[in-house]
């Protein structure tokens, strides 16, 4: 490092720096003068993108993140829905689930006037206030998946009630109506995992036939390692431990291997959603009975042609309204713009080779 | 090179001015013109607007971090301090607390953790990086003890819009004219004071520093502290801009804040770093992340050029020093040939 | 006291080891079933790959500096593996294991050149290039994850059987750091890296090759955390684009909690690993003792604190014995003046 005084060089540093002074205040009047004509552009993109390119609805679906293997599922059924309506598809996302990691997306989509935007919320409140100036903008906003208030329609796989009995009832067939039972989830703040979690503990409060004893309820991240360590603590901590329930994917694969790999193997009951090609080897091994889960491409493909239906003015988010999803056939629209896609899966040792499709 | 001059007098402003910054800017520029020819709508004030929101709480928490780091300390904390923070907030506004209570103690509680941090790294002599990030996992833990699960987004609608606001017309977000103001103070607190100027013998040599006078453990103390109030109040901004306070805001952040810090030339040896530097490097990311976005380039992309930027920007001066060396090397021995 | 307790109590390596028996008694006495075979080889085979990755960034750090890019290496090793098996499913495991830790290797090598020869901190580079090879990582693998049902059952059996009632894996694990404990304690080229973290310049005025070992470092680090990731694909369910995401903070804070200076020039390799058996072990523990979910993570950071402090206040005590020792032997005037 040298500390020689700038006298020597002065002159040309100041030259040059005046003239980036310069460029940058040259460019910052354009960006304003521009930005007045511009200003136009996110608010009624809608209308001049319809009117120029008739048809050809932009739609740009914003999962939870990228790079997961689940919402790629889900992604491809939205893409086959937007490639059948003739709808120009995108998908944009960050690379972690964080609250704030959305809002960036949700903002560029403002920006360049998309017509749809499908979202599953990694958050319900921080997404808001940037849903909100979309559909101040004009754009239709559907969530699926993970709900926030501030959207025309939500997609829900299934009943919220539905997948919380199906997990129950799968448990009970295993191991009876009694015992210490623990939940590992994903996050602390997930919604969905939290409404289904809440859903079973209600049905156990009020159910004469299930009189378990949720001993813990732990958190595995959505992380592989960590619901391992998770799920090895609860086997430590709880010694009667007679089943798991794990509402997550990557927490009943985390899980299932840790217990195929262990001495606890066919003594603790293990259910919960998984996807059927993580989990064949262990429906093969026998360390798991019955899981649950659903075609997350369906979720994708309704959202796609709810999306078109709303944007075209077929229907309004109104309770009983209905439109056509195209081969998933006709949906009425539930309270508080609610739809439910369908039926909960259940897969066992019988049809676990039935359900390879469901993979990224 | 920094723009440390010699001590004979106040130098001018344009004496200040150190090569590196002037070509960040240039780079900045360049970013700023390629973007808008690339794509229509990036000049505009929805830009400015929605960049400039993304690009605080980087900014502000980079002020103190080029203190920390100029004195040739770091604090891996940070992220955990606004997280510790706005679960604060939240937690306080989920007991109906009054808005204006839940944001002092925010703030307060940002200002204890850096405390804390300042008290183990100054008194203790613990080597900060190992101290920060016993710190990073026990704010962040403190955080999920005081919030739990829970998800507040019930905060009052004048504090929002306020956060959220923009000036007239132009785009630009209200709070910008106080990030302005810190960064105003941290330019006149850092190149223009005795202060700041202990902090660059600091980084150089601790015991030097001290034989010249300079109150070693007092300095870095207060530096933390700096470091822990900013935070709170990047917490507070959080919760408010996002409308929602978790136990993993800003989580992971403090590598962003760092790698803008660094980027913006400032040695992690310490004792060199300029203010301006650091404010034009993280407005480079903000404007290279957001024109990407724009474009709908994926984030992978983005990652591995913001990875391949900061290590280009500290190995390229390297590689361009050496060969004007040569080049002097070669030139002298051409002029006075062996005889 | 006799000699031998007070060479013991100057062992770098006291405090975490004691921190880590204490941390298995009182858990054992709370909840027996943390000593059962099964709980124990848990515990083992969770410190095993991080173990393994804190013994080569001890070697980093001890040399005076970091490489934040391992959780980075570990993902692209780890993938690899899951692709080579999806590729060729009769492939021998020898030649994934190699192709792994060749992997690594190799990216390390790129920080290490990278450090060498632009003489930049490590810091800065590692920062960079855990970026750099993440977004590899994500642009590799997009949303493909492969599963442990499509790996060969000997490979997956890898982190399942034991051998004397010590898993395979940690066995190796075990055979890597002696390797590296014993090459840095009695070969020349091993020890200069304790001269190197020490005081560099001298240690070029002393004509060690300061660039090959830096460079050595890196490499063997890069190779230790290739064979991570392998071991990572055999004993979890997936592997994907965020595979090792975060890690490289939990090896740090296990290499410091284990007595290694993060200024360099000291510290082991047995310590780092001790360190992260304790910092796993401390997860463990926690959630065998029912500690609260919510105060684990919390309790954690005030423990790698505590470690810290108790590290640093020994070091100091160490030191000032040794000054005192020293002037001793230059003064011996001192010593006959007791004497009288």
């Amino acid at each position: 490092m040298s500390v020689l005084t700038t006298d020597q060089r002065a002159p040309w540093r100041r030259l040059l720096s005046a003239v980036a002074l310069g460029a940058t205040a040259a460019v910052v009047l354009a960006g304003c003068a521009a930005g007045s004509t511009e200003e136009a552009d996110s608010a009624p993109a809608e209308d001049t993108e319809t009117t120029a390119s008739a048809e050809a609805l932009s739609i740009t679906f914003i999962p939870k993140n990228l790079n997961n293997p689940y919402t790629g599922v889900q992604l491809k059924g939205g893409k086959e829905a937007a490639e059948e309506l003739g709808m120009s598809y995108l998908e944009v996302g960050a690379l972690d689930a964080a609250a704030d990691s959305q809002v960036p997306f949700i903002q560029t989509e403002v920006q360049n006037g998309t017509d749809i935007i499908v979202l599953a919320a990694n958050d319900p409140n921080a997404v808001c206030s940037a849903l909100d100036e979309a559909r101040a903008g004009g754009a239709k906003v559907i969530t699926f998946d993970s709900d926030a208030d501030c959207r025309d329609l939500f997609i829900n796989q299934v009943e919220e009630e539905e997948v919380a009995l199906g997990q129950l009832r799968q448990l009970f067939d295993q191991i009876g109506g009694t015992g210490e039972i623990a939940i590992l989830s994903a996050t602390a703040n997930a919604p969905n995992q939290n409404a289904w979690i809440a859903a079973m503990r209600a049905e156990i409060e009020t159910n004469a036939d299930y009189e378990w004893e949720i001993v813990a309820e732990v958190y595995g991240d959505d992380e592989d390692a960590k619901s391992f360590q998770e799920a090895q603590g609860l086997l430590q901590a709880y010694p009667n431990l007679k089943g798991i329930i794990s509402p997550t994917t990557v927490g009943i694969a985390a899980t299932a291997r840790y217990l195929s790999t262990s001495e606890y193997k066919g003594q603790v009951a293990l259910v919960g959603l998984g996807l059927p090609p993580q989990m064949k080897e262990f429906i093969k091994d026998g360390t798991v009975t019955a899981f649950a889960l659903w075609d997350p491409s369906e979720v994708g493909y309704l959202a796609g042609y709810a999306g078109k239906a709303l944007a075209d003015g077929t229907i309004t988010g109104a309770e009983g309204e209905t439109f056509e999803a195209g081969k998933l056939g006709t949906f009425t629209i539930g309270e508080n713009g609610r739809i439910i896609v369908g039926p909960l899966l259940e897969f066992n040792a019988e049809n676990i080779d039935d359900y390879d499709y469901i993979s990224f | 090179m920094t723009g440390v001059t010699s001590e004979i007098g106040a130098s001018k402003i344009w004496q200040r001015i150190n090569v590196r910054d002037v070509a960040m800017l240039g780079v900045l520029v360049i970013v700023i013109v390629i973007n808008s020819f690339a794509r229509e709508n990036f000049a505009s004030t929805t830009t400015v607007g929605y960049l400039l929101l993304d690009a605080i709480p980087i900014m502000m928490l980079a002020l103190p971090m080029t203190f920390i780091i100029i004195s040739a300390e770091i604090d891996l904390s940070v992220a955990s301090i606004v997280g510790i923070s706005a679960a604060t907030i939240g937690a306080l506004v989920l007991r109906e607390e009054n808005m204006v209570v839940a944001a002092l103690s925010g703030v307060g509680v940002g200002v204890l953790a850096g405390a804390f941090n300042g008290f183990l790294v100054a008194y203790l002599g613990l080597p900060s990086l190992a101290a920060t990030i016993g710190t990073l996992a026990l704010y962040r833990g403190l955080a999920l003890v005081i919030i739990g699960d829970a998800s507040v987004g019930s905060f009052p609608e004048t504090w929002t819009s306020f956060v959220q606001g923009k000036l007239g017309g132009t785009g630009v977000p209200t709070v910008t004219i106080a990030v302005l103001l810190f960064i105003g103070l941290a330019i006149i607190v850092l190149h223009y004071s005795p202060f700041g100027r202990g902090l660059f013998a600091l980084g150089h040599s601790q015991d030097a520093a001290r034989f010249v006078g300079v109150k070693v453990e007092h300095a870095k103390f207060w530096l933390f502290v700096a470091s822990g109030l900013v935070a709170g109040l990047v917490g507070l901004y959080w919760a408010l801009r996002y409308g929602s306070a978790r136990s993993d805001s800003a989580a992971g952040l403090e590598l962003t804040v760092i790698a803008a810090v660094l980027l913006g030339g400032v040695s992690i040896f310490g004792g060199r770093g300029s203010i301006p530097g650091v404010v034009i490097a993280v407005l480079l990311v903000a404007t290279i992340t957001y024109g990407f976005r724009l474009q709908r380039i994926s984030d992978v992309v983005l990652v591995m050029i913001t990875g391949g930027l900061l290590i280009a920007s500290v190995t390229a001066p390297n590689y361009y020093q050496r060969i004007r060396e040569r080049w002097r090397l070669i030139s002298r021995a051409k002029a006075s040939p062996a005889d | 006291m006799p000699v031998f307790l007070t060479r013991l109590s100057r062992v770098r390596e006291l405090p975490v080891a004691v921190a880590f028996v204490t941390l298995v008694a009182i858990t054992a006495t709370l909840n027996p079933r943390f000593l059962l075979p099964q709980s124990v080889k848990d515990l083992l085979l969770n410190a095993t790959i991080i173990a393994i990755l804190a013994a080569g960034q001890a070697m980093v750090i001890i040399s005076r500096n970091v490489d934040l890019s391992v959780g980075s290496i570990l993902g692209l090793s780890g993938f690899a593996t899951g692709t080579l098996f999806a590729l060729f499913p009769d492939i021998p495991i020898v030649l994934v294991f190699l192709a792994g830790i060749a992997l690594g290797a190799a990216l390390g090598a790129f920080n290490g050149i990278l450090v060498v020869t632009a003489g930049v901190p490590s810091l800065v580079i590692t920062l960079g290039t855990l970026y750099v090879f993440r977004g590899l990582n994500n642009a590799w693998a997009g949303g493909t994850e492969h599963f442990s049902g499509d790996r060969p059952k000997e490979f997956s059996n890898l982190s399942v059987d034991t051998v004397f009632g010590l898993p395979i894996i940690t066995l190796l694990a075990f055979a890597v750091i002696a390797a590296m404990a014993v090459y840095l304690a009695k070969f020349r080229s091993g020890r200069d890296f304790y001269a190197i973290g020490s005081d560099p310049d001298a240690a070029r005025l002393f004509g060690i090759p300061v660039g090959r070992r830096v460079l050595t470092a890196f490499v063997i680090n890069g190779a230790l955390a290739g064979l991570a990731g392998v071991l990572y694909a055999s004993r979890f369910s997936s592997v994907g684009a965020r595979t090792g995401t975060g890690i490289e903070l939990d090896v740090v804070a296990a290499v410091v909690v284990g007595g290694v200076a993060i200024f360099g020039g000291s510290g082991t390799v047995v310590g780092a690993a001790i360190g992260a058996f304790l910092l796993t072990t401390i997860t463990s523990a926690l959630t065998a003792l029912r500690v609260d979910k919510f105060w684990q993570q919390a309790v954690v950071g005030a423990l790698i604190i505590s470690a810290i402090v108790i590290d640093r206040v020994s070091t100091l005590r160490n030191a000032r014995r040794l000054r005192l020792e020293q002037a001793r032997e230059s003064f011996p005037a001192l010593n006959e003046g007791e004497g009288r």
